[in-house]
C-alpha cells in the first residue's frame, strides 16, 4: 500500500534542524521547544502510521511511498522510496518516541548551555538521518541515512570541541565508523554486479539466483559495516570514547538508537544471511565475542558513563548474536533491542541525572550514598537495572533469556558454544551492573563537600519515569501471545527453531537467574559490605589492568593499523620528495643547465649572428652537395 | 662567350659581399655589402634565366631590386638614428640588446 505520510516522519525533524541551523542565534529563545515540537510531531505521525498498519490485515501492512526517481542510468534505476514496514515501524516509534523523551530531558540538561539551541538542531538532524535510514527502501537510500547519523553522531560527540581530548573523541568515531561504512558500499557495489539490483525487495526476489561465494560475500561486508555502526568487535574502540558527548547524546545516539543500526542492517538483510550460512555464523560468532568483550571491559570501568557504554556494547553483542541465529533469533534480537532502548537508555538519563546533581563528576568512586538525595532516579536507575540484569518480570528477562535460549538450541558445537557465552555474559552483567548501582546509591558517601547532590528538576524526570515504564513492561507486552514475532513475521519470516531442543526455556530460566544470583551476590559482597577506595587500587591482576584499558583494543590498533600507516605515509612523503619532486626537480635543473649553455652563443654583436647565418648557410649548401653528389 | 662565367662573377660578388659584412664594423660598409650580395644574386638569377631561356629568373631579379630599395630606405633611416644618438655608426657598439 502506498501511503503520503510517510516522507512527514523525516520532514519534521529535518525542516526543525534546518530552521534552528539557519536561523542563528534569533532562535535561542524558542529553539529548544520548536526542536522538542518537530520530533513530538514525527513521533505522532509514527503512531498514526502505527494505527493505520495495525488495521491492515498482515499480508497488506508494509507502506510505500516514491518521492522520486534518484538515479536512471540505462537499467539501473534507483527510486528515492521509503517502506514502512513491520520492522521498520518499531524502529521509527522507538526512535521518535526514546527521542522526543531525550529532547525534553535535553531542555532542562542543556540550559546552562549557550549552544542549546544547536544542540537542538543537531538532535533533529539525527532523528531525521536515522528515520531515513529505518525508512529507506533500497541499500542505497539506507546509506544516506547511515551516513546522516555518523555525521549527526561526530557533531555531537564533538559538541564540546573546546576540550581537544572530545574533539579528538569524535573524530575517532567518525574514522571507525568510516571503516565499517566502506563495508557497507563494498556490499551494495556486490550486490550490484551481481543482483543488478540494490533495492530490499529486488535483492530479496533475486538473492536465490546468486552464488553462494558472492552472497557470503556481501554477508560479510554488511557484517563489517554492522561491527562499525554498532561497536561490535573488531571496530568497537570508539564507543567508550563517544561518551565525551552529552549525556543525552549517550542516551539516544550511542545506546538506543544509532548503535542498534547495524541490528536492524543484519535483520533487514535476513533474505542474505539466510542463504549465506558461513556469514551468518561469523555474525553469531562477533556477537558472542563482544557481548562478553564488553562485559569484561564493563566490570573495570570507574566512569560510570563508560560503564554504561561497555554494557551498550554487550547488550547490542546480544543483539547481534541473535540476528547470527538466522530465523529463530531475528525477532528477540529486535526484542532485545526494543527493550534495550528503554532500560539503557532510562540508565543513561539516570547517569546524567546523577552528572546534573554532582557537579559533572563521573568517577563512580567518588558518588555513594546517593538514593537518599535523589530518589526518583534512583528509581528508575534501579527498575532499568533490574531490566538489564534479566529478572523476571522485567523487560531483559523476557528478551535476553530467548536471546540465550535459541542460542543453546542453535545445535551442535555452535550452539553449546554461543550459548554458553550468552549465559557467562549474563552472570557479568550482573556483576557489573550491581556494581554501578552499588558504588553510585548504596553505601557511604565519598564526594567532597563541594558538591551538593540532589534531585533533578520535573523535565528531566519525567522522561526518566516514562522509560522505566518501558523497562518494566515492554518484555511482557512483546512476548505477551509472541505479539512481536507474530507482528514481525512477515519480513523475517519467523519459523521454529526443528533442532531439537537442548535446553528448554525453563532450564534456561534458571540457569541464567543462577548465574546472575552469583554475580549480583559477588558484585554485593565486594563492593557493599567491603569499603570502596575512592581511587581506584593499583594493585590489581594483569587481567583488570587490561580491562580497565578496554582490553587494548587501542593499543592494538595502533600497533597494528596506527603505527604501519604512520610509516606508509612517511614512506610516501620520502618517495614524493625524492622521487617525484627530484624528477620534476631534475628536469627544470637540466633545462636551466642547457639554456645558460645556449647563453653563450647570444653574444649581441650583429656580426656574429650574421657569421652564424653565413656558416649555417654554407653548411646548408655543403649537406645539398653532399646528398646530391 | 660562356654563360658560366657570369656565374663565376656572381660567386666572387657574394663572397665579397659576405665576407665585408662580417668583417667590417662600420654599418654604411655593412649595408653596402649586404646590398653587393643581393647584387650577386641578381646577377646569378639573370644568369640562369638566359641558360634556360625563360623569363622566371629575370622576373625574381627585378623583385629583388624592388625590396632592396625597400630595405636601403629602411636601413638607411635606422643607420642614421642611430649615428645621431650614438654619434657612431659602429655596429659592435649598438650591442645593447644583450643586457
Amino acid at each position: 500500500m502506498t501511503s503520503n505520510s510517510l516522507v512527514y516522519l523525516i520532514a519534521l525533524p529535518l525542516f526543525g534542524a534546518a530552521v534552528l541551523l539557519l536561523s542563528g542565534r534569533r532562535s535561542d529563545r524558542w529553539g529548544h521547544i520548536f526542536g522538542t515540537l518537530m520530533s513530538a510531531g514525527s513521533f505522532a505521525v509514527g503512531v498514526s502510521l502505527f494505527l493505520k498498519m495495525l488495521g491492515n490485515p498482515t499480508g497488506e501492512r508494509a507502506l510505500t511511498q516514491k518521492l522520486f526517481s534518484w538515479i536512471s542510468v540505462g537499467s539501473f534505476q534507483v527510486d528515492a522510496g521509503l517502506l514502512a514496514d513491520q520492522l521498520s515501524i518499531c524502529f521509527v516509534l522507538l526512535i521518535t518516541g526514546v527521542g522526543t523523551l531525550i529532547h525534553v530531558y535535553s531542555i532542562a540538561y542543556m540550559s546552562h548551555d549557550l549552544d542549546r539551541r544547536r544542540f537542538f538542531a543537531y538532535l533533529n538532524f539525527f532523528i531525521a538521518a536515522m528515520l531515513l535510514l529505518v525508512l529507506g527502501d533500497s541499500y542505497l537510500n539506507l546509506y544516506v541515512g547511515w551516513e546522516g547519523v555518523g555525521l549527526a553522531s561526530y557533531l555531537l560527540i564533538g559538541f564540546w570541541n573546546q576540550k581537544p581530548t572530545y574533539a579528538t573523541a569524535a573524530k575517532k568515531a567518525f574514522v571507525a565508523n568510516r571503516v565499517g561504512d566502506m563495508g557497507l558500499s563494498l556490499a551494495i557495489m556486490i550486490a550490484f554486479a551481481t543482483l543488478g539490483t540494490v533495492s530490499f525487495q529486488g535483492v530479496k526476489e533475486h538473492a536465490s539466483q546468486a552464488s553462494t561465494g558472492s552472497l557470503t560475500a556481501i554477508g560479510i561486508m554488511l557484517l563489517v559495516a554492522a561491527t562499525g555502526k554498532s561497536a561490535q568487535f573488531p571496530l568497537q574502540a570508539w564507543l567508550g570514547d563517544a561518551m565525551a558527548g552529552p549525556t543525552p547524546v549517550s542516551a539516544l545516539i550511542h545506546a538506543a538508537t544509532m548503535v542498534t543500526a547495524g541490528v536492524y542492517l543484519i535483520t533487514r538483510s535476513n533474505f542474505i544471511f539466510d542463504l549465506a550460512p558461513t556469514a551468518q555464523l561469523a555474525v553469531a560468532i562477533i556477537g558472542a565475542i563482544t557481548l562478553l568483550f564488553g562485559a569484561i571491559i564493563g566490570m573495570a570501568k570507574d566512569d560510570i558513563k563508560k560503564a554504561l557504554a561497555a554494557s551498550t556494547m554487550s547488550q547490542i553483542g546480544y543483539m547481534v548474536l541473535g540476528a547470527g541465529l538466522g530465523p529463530a533469533g531475528y525477532a528477540f534480537a529486535i526484542m532485545h533491542l526494543l527493550t534495550h532502548g528503554f532500560f539503557k537508555a532510562g540508565m543513561f538519563l539516570g547517569a546524567g541525572s546523577v552528572m546534573h546533581g554532582m557537579n559533572d563528576e563521573v568517577n563512580m568512586r567518588r558518588y555513594g550514598g546517593l538514593r537518599k538525595f535523589m530518589p526518583i532516579t534512583f528509581a528508575t536507575f534501579g527498575l532499568g537495572y533490574l531490566a538489564i540484569i534479566g529478572v523476571p518480570p522485567f523487560a531483559g528477562f523476557y528478551s535476553k533469556d530467548k536471546i540465550i535460549e535459541v542460542a543453546f538450541n542453535a545445535g551442535g558445537v555452535k550452539g553449546i558454544a554461543l550459548g554458553t557465552a550468552a549465559l557467562l555474559g549474563a552472570m557479568i552483567t550482573a556483576f557489573y551492573m550491581t556494581r554501578v548501582v552499588i558504588l553510585t546509591f548504596a553505601g557511604s558517601k565519598r564526594w567532597d563537600d563541594k558538591a551538593h547532590p540532589h534531585e533533578s528538576p520535573f523535565l528531566m524526570w519525567a522522561p526518566m519515569v516514562l522509560l522505566a515504564l518501558g523497562s518494566v513492561a515492554s518484555g511482557f507486552f512483546f512476548t505477551h501471545g509472541n505479539s512481536l514475532r507474530n507482528w514481525l513475521a512477515p519480513v523475517v519470516e519467523a519459523t521454529p527453531s526443528h533442532e531439537g531442543e537442548l535446553l528448554s526455556p525453563a532450564v534456561v530460566s534458571i540457569l541464567a537467574l543462577v548465574l546472575v544470583a552469583l554475580g549480583v551476590g559477588y558484585a554485593i559482597i565486594k563492593y557493599l559490605l567491603n569499603e570502596v577506595p575512592q581511587v581506584a587500587p593499583a594493585d590489581v591482576t594483569v587481567f583488570t589492568k587490561a580491562a580497565r584499558k578496554d582490553l587494548l583494543q587501542d593499543n592494538f590498533n595502533e600497533a597494528v593499523f596506527m603505527r604501519p600507516g604512520q610509516s606508509l605515509t612517511r614512506g610516501l612523503q620520502v618517495a614524493d620528495t625524492k622521487l617525484i619532486d627530484g624528477a620534476v626537480h631534475g628536469i627544470a635543473r637540466f633545462a636551466i643547465g642547457s639554456g645558460n649553455l645556449l647563453r653563450k652563443t647570444q653574444t649581441g654583436f650583429v656580426r656574429s649572428y650574421a657569421m652564424w647565418i653565413l656558416a649555417g648557410a654554407i653548411a646548408l649548401v655543403a649537406t645539398i652537395w653532399v646528398v646530391t653528389l | 662567350m660562356n654563360p658560366a662565367n657570369y656565374l663565376y662573377v656572381s660567386a666572387l660578388l657574394f663572397t665579397i659581399g659576405a665576407i665585408g659584412v662580417v668583417v667590417r664594423r662600420n654599418a654604411i660598409v655593412v649595408f653596402m655589402c649586404v646590398e653587393l650580395m643581393l647584387n650577386a644574386c641578381n646577377l646569378a638569377f639573370v644568369t640562369f634565366a638566359r641558360i634556360n631561356g625563360n623569363l622566371d629568373g629575370q622576373v625574381v631579379a627585378f623583385f629583388t631590386m624592388v625590396v632592396a630599395a625597400c630595405e636601403v630606405v629602411v636601413g638607411l633611416a635606422i643607420i642614421v638614428t642611430i649615428y645621431r644618438s650614438r654619434r657612431s655608426a659602429s655596429v659592435d657598439d649598438a650591442s645593447l640588446l644583450k643586457r
